[in-house]
């Protein structure tokens, strides 16, 4: 069906995907200013259900799933005894004894096995249903106007992180208040059997408001200018969340969990290295894998970089040592074999209400 | 896609205008669809030397970096410095306003082996 809005396909994770369709940073601006829809029905998703699926996702993630309802997700790594992180992943809780999780494509048949392993102490039982649900993210300013003509689901009054079951365009769906691209949205979940259905409906509300499809280059510059981590450029094994920033869905004192102990030890020593969002101070798009160099010394690396086409300014993301972590600090990054000044910004490097 | 006939080009996707020893040169506009927008060129310095198919300069879209191959061997002459500052302009009129380099040829020979444009439109199909 993409191959109708005129998209280019693109091999990712052993899937086609439409990296763009109108062109990146025209489908960039729609969802800054209107409205894109991202068609992302390569993500995982694994329910985890049973008396202990609640222990035992206590046990498999960083964050607290005993703060969650019925209704409500969030967003959390999970890592290994060394406190690298295996993927990030969002968990809805459907009922106390059941919850879904979406997690990277790239990541499945790991996650799936750490999962598995993991929890096999527990009673519950992890199904991987990624074949049973496909995804579409819509997001922008005018994404409620669109969904919201769509059904008679109370969609404009959802916060951030809820969810709901609703039939949306003829279809039923799975419908969160979530996305990655730092806009207002949703992210739908959709059975393959209705995804088409979906689509055509979605492509008719949408276009009174502007809606646009999207490929994945301009999901990637959107999430870059929130600065959210995109899982094998920015986070990895080698990483732990506390070192990319991912404090904040640590919750150490939550009981004991996989990787805590790691991370403990971890924040006593002090973090050494940390990944930070940069700006250039002369010309040159910093890349991933491009180096980070301070004092001669080749000190860090770049995990994500672009163009931004929001600023129409390069940035980038990437781990330096602890104490060129202040907004302010300046390195260099050495672009084909040049050393280009650059210095930590504040992130995110967008921010809606200053447009 | 209707490829200028009075240019030369090269299985890298770059363009060539001959005139007398001078050679001016840029990419084509299937390299620039292929790249999408393009939001960063880098071109050499006045008096910069090339060889025959070496990199003298950079092509970079939002999503991708990708390397300028001399078509001929030769001396830079002039630069697109406008280019540089409004690098969409690949984009947009790719045989025109957004010419990158101008080279005196090394040796009026080397701009033999190019390809016309029907046999470039055959390679890009």
């Amino acid at each position: 069906m993409h191959a109708a809005a005129g998209a280019r396909f693109v091999p990712f994770a052993g899937y086609e995907m439409p990296v763009q369709f109108a062109g990146l940073i025209a489908e960039h601006q729609a969802v800054r200013t209107a409205c894109g829809v991202f068609d992302v029905s390569h993500m995982g998703e694994v329910e985890v259900f049973g008396p202990e699926a609640l222990a035992g996702l206590q046990w498999l993630v960083t964050n607290d799933i005993s703060k969650l309802v019925d209704g409500k997700a969030l967003y959390t790594v999970m890592c290994v005894a060394n406190g690298g992180i295996v993927d990030d992943l969002i968990v809805y809780r459907e009922k106390a004894d059941r919850y879904f999780i979406c997690i990277n494509a790239s990541r499945r048949h790991d996650d799936v096995a750490h999962m598995k392993s993991e929890l096999s102490r527990f009673a519950c039982t992890v199904t991987d249903v990624s074949d049973a649900w496909g995804q579409l993210a819509v997001q922008g300013p005018n994404a409620d106007d669109v969904i919201a003509s769509m059904t008679t689901a109370e969609v404009r009054d959802m916060a951030p992180f809820t969810w709901l079951d609703a039939t949306v365009g003829g279809a039923p769906v799975r419908i969160a208040r979530t996305g990655y691209t730092g806009e207002p949205g949703f992210e739908i979940y959709v059975r393959p059997r209705d995804a088409a259905t979906f689509w055509d409906a979605l492509m008719k509300a949408g276009k009174p408001h502007g809606l646009v499809p999207c490929g994945l280059g301009a999901r990637d510059t959107l999430r870059l200018e929130m600065k959210y981590a995109l899982y094998g450029n920015d986070i990895d094994l080698e990483h732990t969340p506390l070192e990319a920033g991912l404090g904040w869905v640590v919750k150490l004192d939550k009981g004991d969990f996989l990787g805590r102990a790691a991370l403990v030890r971890q924040k006593e020593d002090g973090i050494a290295r940390k990944l930070v969002g940069f700006t250039m101070r002369d010309r040159g798009i910093p890349r991933q894998g491009y180096v980070i160099r301070h004092g001669g010394k080749d000190v860090g690396v770049v995990t994500s970089g672009t163009h931004s086409p929001s600023l129409n300014a390069p940035i980038g993301v990437g781990y330096v040592p602890a104490n060129l972590a202040a907004v302010g600090s300046t390195f260099d990054v050495v672009i084909r074999d040049r050393a280009v000044p650059a210095e930590v910004a504040k992130t995110p490097f967008y921010r809606r209400d200053e447009r | 896609m209707s490829l200028p006939k009075d240019l030369k080009y090269t299985k890298d996707h770059e363009w060539l205008k001959l005139a007398g020893d001078v050679a001016t040169i840029g990419i084509t506009k299937y390299a620039g669809e292929q790249l999408g927008d393009v939001v960063f060129v880098e071109l050499p310095k006045i008096g910069t030397k090339v060889n025959a198919g070496a990199s003298f300069g950079t092509v970079e879209s939002v999503k991708a970096v990708s390397d300028l191959f001399a078509p001929v061997g030769g001396e830079v002459i002039e630069v697109n410095e406008a280019l540089i500052k409004a690098p969409e302009t690949v984009n947009a009129d790719p045989y025109g306003a957004a010419w990158m380099v101008k080279l005196k040829l090394a040796s009026a020979s080397d701009a033999s082996g190019l390809l016309s444009a029907d046999d470039y439109q055959a390679l890009i199909g």
